[in-house]
């Protein structure tokens, strides 16, 4: 739409009278505009100063400080020491293949158990959708702490689901829920599902649903038209949950120490046990870095699916 | 709900033909909610011991928790630090969203960026950064050092919060304000912010929970008399299991509930007021 600008007088009376003239008159003007425009932009950012210092002191410089320390050796001297350490030590392997695999796992449950339930959101009834988005995001809000205790208190060995199973003549003997690899992955997934489905549902929202009734109505099946149009247009929401849930899982603590019972051994707990119990400052920020490496690999390559793969379709 | 299940959803597809899909979602909701809720019985309990259910119920732990000299303090210690953190993170988070809502495009982006970092950053590498730092600058053990840590980690959610509320507001309404005669801020303090109080109020409520609940960086920076509850609660947790953990992490998820109750409501409301 052209929106054409009513002729205005003054404009039209200067050029006729002095066409030279006009754009000298105007630059002094123009000069001062300008000026208010850059003091006004000045004194409008000054007030972002608050939360940029907070960021700064308590984010960029802590975290420069340790990635500088990365790289300073026993002896004090800039060395690379740090990082051969953990290319030739296996403990250090297996702490990160453990974090991978408690990551990867924690991810691919999430999407199994969080799909369906972001999908069933979008079917209900508007009364019904607030109280499913309720029921998500309460353990969202929740203490990690606690439902990793509520956790511990419902997989022991004398826990909810032993005592149930050996009253029922289930299993004689308690099976070993936690304290070890399985209870970790509990714990994980029950803490990332509301970082999967939050996101997914809102891109599930988005999708337009015309493209679905259009596949109805030339005679798609029920199950062909959601692998073949509505799976399909969430997968860039599924994409980006799933690295969020990844990304987030890399540099999980608390969860492994307590449910893990030292038999799962993540990269943040070798980083907690470096500085606490060892001093061993530039162990510690080397794995810092390699996790904060991470990180930031997994983030660009979620932000450039998100750009290029699906950026063209998804709009 | 029969006559529901007779109809379609939008997509034409019956109800009927997918309850088991339900079912999978109903067990899904299950699972995120009420394992949590076992805590809630067990802070009852008369037991020492971790026994579901409970043999007998007592208030001892409720008795235990409020002599204790040790908890009682973390209790006032945590509740302080998050006060002071909604004090904080929400003015700094408001002022940052009201920069970005107003910046050209692409500093817009570079800021929300910058601030959307507290979130991404591994909080363990944030936690032991900070013990590094504050080590050095005396902030150890401090309610000081506990604020700003946590104003920061608030930051990202008000701002993100602050900004929904920003988009969903007329922000032309503010120059027309300035243009008869209000100064800058008057205009925001009477014109703006009335219209974002209830992101405002959900961003305070957001920052208060997080700064509670927050236990990796308060391991590392808090301590002695000014330990927080997460801290000796991760403490009791890794150790030996003290059954006060049941009482007090009951009282931390009322808190949440009622916190995330009031936001709901908030969000409802706003939604119901665009409708009409």
């Amino acid at each position: 739409m052209a929106h054409t600008a009513p002729p205005s007088p003054n404009a039209h009376d200067a050029e006729g009278f002095a066409p030279g003239a006009a754009p000298e008159q105007a630059r002094p003007n123009r000069d001062r505009l300008k000026r208010a425009a850059l003091r006004e932009g000045v004194s409008v950012s000054v007030l972002s100063l608050p939360a940029l210092l907070l960021v700064f002191f308590g984010l960029i410089l802590p975290c420069g400080w340790l990635l500088l320390l990365s790289f300073v050796g026993a002896d004090g001297s800039l060395s690379w020491e740090n990082y051969q350490r953990m290319i030739d030590s296996p403990s250090y392997y297996r702490i990160f293949v453990t974090t991978f695999q408690i990551s990867l796992l924690t991810t691919l449950i999430c999407v199994a158990l969080g799909y369906p339930l972001a999908y069933v959101i979008t079917l209900l009834p508007k009364s019904l959708v607030a109280l499913a988005l309720l029921a998500v995001l309460l353990p969202f809000w929740t203490s990690m702490l606690v439902r990793t205790y509520a956790w511990l208190v419902i997989l022991q060995n004398n826990g909810v689901i032993n005592s149930m199973l050996i009253r029922n003549g289930i299993i004689d003997a308690p099976i070993a829920l936690v304290h070890n690899f399985t209870g970790t992955l509990i714990g994980t997934a029950h803490i990332m599902l509301p970082f999967l489905v939050l996101p997914l549902y809102n891109a599930m929202r988005s999708i337009d649903r015309g493209l679905i009734l259009a596949a109805a109505n030339l005679g798609a099946s029920p199950t062909v038209r959601f692998w073949t149009v509505y799976f399909p247009l969430t997968l860039p929401g599924l994409i980006a949950g799933a690295l969020l849930v990844f990304v987030l899982s890399l540099g999980f603590y608390i969860t492994p120490a307590i449910l893990g019972g030292g038999r799962v051994i993540m990269a943040a707990m070798r980083i907690q046990s470096s500085v606490a119990l060892y001093a061993n400052w530039g162990a510690a920020s080397a794995i810092a870095a390699v996790l904060l490496l991470a990180t930031i690999i997994f983030l660009l390559i979620s932000l450039w699916l998100s750009r290029h793969v699906f950026g063209s379709r998804g709009g | 709900m029969l006559r529901w299940l007779q109809g379609s959803a939008w997509d034409q597809v019956p109800h009927l033909r997918r309850l088991w899909l339900y079912l999978v979602a109903l067990l899904v909701m299950f699972v995120l909610v009420v394992p949590s809720l076992v805590v809630i019985p067990m802070s009852f309990s008369a037991s020492r011991y971790l026994e579901f259910p409970p043999s007998g119920y007592s208030l001892e732990w409720y008795r235990a928790l409020f002599a204790s000299s040790t908890w009682m303090s973390a209790i006032r210690t945590s509740l302080t630090v998050a006060a002071l953190t909604v004090l904080v993170a929400t003015p700094a988070g408001t002022l940052a969203a009201y920069v970005i809502i107003l910046a050209r495009p692409r500093a817009a982006t570079l800021m929300q960026g910058a601030l959307l970092g507290p979130i991404l950053v591994p909080i363990i590498m944030i936690g032991v950064g900070l013990f590094y730092v504050y080590a050095r600058m005396g902030l150890l053990n401090s309610v000081t050092g506990l604020v700003l840590a946590h104003s920061m980690l608030a930051l990202p959610l008000v701002m993100v919060t602050v900004l929904a509320g920003f988009r969903t507001c007329d922000m032309n309404q503010e120059m027309v304000a300035r243009s008869l005669g209000a100064s800058r801020p008057v205009a925001f303090l009477t014109v703006t912010v009335p219209q974002i109080k209830r992101s405002i109020l959900t961003a305070m409520l957001l920052s208060f929970l997080v700064s509670l609940d927050e236990v990796i960086i308060a391991l590392f920076i808090s301590g002695g008399d000014r330990s927080t509850i997460t801290r000796l609660m991760f403490n009791s947790l890794r150790d030996e299991i003290d059954p006060v953990i049941a009482a007090i992490s009951t009282l931390l998820i009322l808190i949440s509930v009622i916190c995330v109750l009031i936001i709901h409501l908030l969000s409802t409301a706003r939604s119901a007021r665009e409708k009409t």
